[in-house]
C-alpha cells in the first residue's frame, strides 16, 4: 500500500514538473470546444441544447487520448519491468496509475467546466450539476482507458487504435452521464443515473485493474 | 480434452472430415428455410410481403450476438490456458461475425425504410447493435497490431472478456428501454409470439447460419494453420541457405 502511494505521488510530480503534459489535456478541451460555435453557428440556442453533450464527448475524448502513453512510456524506459519486480501487485498499479491520471486530466476538466457551461450560455443549475456528474463519470473514464493503454504497449500502433477499443466500451457513461446532467437540470431528478454512474464507476474500479494487470503481464513477456 | 485439440495437426484432420457436411448441412437448410420463408410462409397481413426481411435479419442478429460470445469462450481458454486453437478462432471468427453484424444493420435498414418511415433511428437496440460493430473492428484491429500474433491474439483475448459486459445489455436493451425498436418476439420466457408457419423457417434459417458460420470459420482455421507452416518452412529454408 506503501509502495502505491509512492507510485501515485511520483506520478503526480512527473505530470506536474513536465509541465506541457498536463496542461494538453485541459487546452485540447477547450480547442476543441471553441471550435462547435465556429462550426454551428454561435446562435445561444443551439449551444444551449447541444452544450452538456459537448462537455460530455469532449471529455471522453481528452480522457482517452491522454492516456495514449500511459503504460507505453514505462514499458520503453524499463520502469514496467521494476514495478513487477516491486513488492506490489500490478492491479495496484494500476489503480495508482489510473488515479494519478486522473487527478491531472479528468479532475482539471471538473475544475474547469463550470467556466465551459458560463461560456456555451448553459441554464445556471449546470454549474453545479456539470461537476458534479463529471466527478462520477470521468474516473470510469480513465479505468476503462487504461485497460487499452496497457493492452497497446509493445502494439505498432497507437492514438486512433486505441479510441477505437477504448469509446465503443466508454458509451454507456456518455448516456448517463448527459442523461444525469439533463435530469439535474429539467428538475425530473437525476437519482437514477446518478446511481447508475456510481454502479459503473465502482464496477469499473473492481474489475478495470484486473484486466489492466492481466494486459500488463502480458505486455511484460 | 482441451489439449488433445492443441496439435493443429489433429485439430486439421478432424476439420477436413467435418468441412464438407458442415457445408452440405448449411446449403440443405438454406433451400429448406428460404422456400418455407419466401413461398409457403403467409404473408403478414399489416406488413406485406416486406416482413420477410426478417429471415435474414434476426439470424444474422441472432448470429452476431452468439459469435461474440463464443469469441468470449475461446478468449477465456486462450487466457487461462494460452490455447493455440483459441487464439485462431478468435481472429477467424471475428471477421464473420463483423459481417452477420453489418447484415443484420443494412437488412434492418431496409426494413426500416418502409415500416418505420426512416432507414435509421438512434434507439438502444440500433445503436447498441452498431457498437457491437465497432467491438468486432476494434477486436480485429488489436489482434494485427502486433508483430508477434500470438501477443496479438492474447491482448485481443482480453479486449473481448471486457466488451463481454455490453452483450447483455445489447439482448435486452429493447427490454429495457421501450424503443421504436420491438421487443423480443421468439426468445421470451412465455413463448414465441411468432406464428408457427413463419417459426418454422426462421429457426431453419438460424440453424442454417450456425453451420455455415462454422464450415467459414474451420476453413479460415486451415487457412491460418497452413500459412503458419509456410511461414515457418520459409524459415527454415532461409536458415538452412
Amino acid at each position: 500500500m506503501r509502495t502505491a502511494a509512492a507510485l501515485f505521488r511520483h506520478e503526480v510530480r512527473l505530470a506536474l514538473r513536465s509541465g506541457g503534459e498536463m496542461a494538453q489535456g485541459l487546452t485540447f478541451f477547450l480547442l476543441a470546444l471553441s471550435l462547435f460555435p465556429l462550426g454551428v453557428g454561435p446562435g445561444p440556442q443551439v449551444l444551449e441544447r447541444i452544450g452538456v453533450g459537448l462537455i460530455w464527448v469532449l471529455a471522453l475524448f481528452a480522457v482517452t487520448l491522454t492516456l495514449e502513453r500511459l503504460y507505453t512510456a514505462d514499458a520503453q524506459d524499463g520502469t514496467l519491468d521494476l514495478l513487477a519486480t516491486a513488492d506490489i501487485s500490478l492491479e495496484l498499479v494500476a489503480v495508482a496509475k489510473a488515479a494519478a491520471h486522473w487527478l491531472t486530466s479528468g479532475a482539471i476538466l471538473i475544475l474547469f467546466s463550470p467556466l465551459v457551461c458560463l461560456l456555451l450560455g448553459l441554464p445556471a443549475e449546470t454549474y453545479w450539476a456539470v461537476p458534479t456528474v463529471l466527478l462520477l463519470g470521468t474516473p470510469t473514464l480513465t479505468l476503462i482507458g487504461s485497460i487499452g493503454a496497457a493492452l497497446l504497449v509493445n502494439s505498432r500502433r497507437g492514438g486512433l487504435l486505441l479510441a477505437l477499443i477504448v469509446l465503443p466500451l466508454q458509451i454507456p457513461v456518455l448516456i448517463f452521464g448527459v442523461s444525469a446532467i439533463e435530469g439535474w437540470v429539467s428538475g425530473l431528478g437525476a437519482a437514477p443515473q446518478l446511481m447508475i454512474l456510481g454502479a459503473m464507476l465502482l464496477g469499473a474500479l473492481a474489475l478495470a485493474p484486473i484486466a489492466t494487470a492481466a494486459a500488463l503481464r502480458l505486455a511484460l513477456e | 480434452m482441451i489439449h488433445w485439440f492443441a496439435n493443429p495437426l489433429r485439430f486439421q484432420r478432424l476439420a477436413d472430415a467435418l468441412y464438407p457436411y458442415l457445408l452440405a448441412v448449411a446449403l440443405l437448410l438454406f433451400v429448406v428455410g428460404l422456400y418455407g420463408g419466401l413461398v409457403l410462409a403467409p404473408m403478414d397481413y399489416q406488413q406485406g410481403d416486406a416482413y420477410r426481411i426478417i429471415f435474414a435479419h434476426v439470424p444474422a442478429a441472432w448470429m452476431a450476438l452468439f459469435v461474440y460470445l463464443t469469441i468470449a469462450i475461446a478468449s477465456v481458454f486462450s487466457v487461462v490456458w494460452r490455447h493455440p486453437l483459441a487464439d485462431l478462432y478468435g481472429r477467424a471468427a471475428a471477421p464473420a461475425g463483423a459481417v452477420f453484424c453489418f447484415l443484420a444493420l443494412v437488412t434492418g435498414a431496409i426494413w426500416g425504410k418502409p415500416m418505420w418511415g426512416t432507414w435509421w433511428v438512434w434507439d438502444a437496440r440500433l445503436t447498441s447493435m452498431l457498437i457491437l460493430f465497432f467491438l468486432y473492428l476494434g477486436y480485429i484491429a488489436l489482434h494485427d497490431a502486433f508483430d508477434e500474433p500470438a501477443r496479438g491474439a492474447r491482448a485481443a483475448a482480453i479486449l473481448a472478456l471486457v466488451g463481454s459486459v455490453n452483450l447483455p445489455i445489447i439482448k435486452f436493451s429493447v427490454d429495457w428501454w421501450n424503443t421504436l425498436h420491438q421487443p423480443a418476439s421468439v426468445l421470451r420466457f412465455d413463448g414465441p409470439t411468432i406464428h408457427g408457419s413463419m417459426l418454422w423457417p426462421l429457426l431453419t434459417l438460424a440453424v442454417a447460419f450456425t453451420f455455415y458460420f462454422y464450415a467459414v470459420v474451420i476453413l479460415r482455421m486451415r487457412a491460418a494453420i497452413t500459412e503458419r507452416r509456410i511461414t515457418s518452412l520459409r524459415l527454415q529454408a532461409a536458415a538452412g541457405d
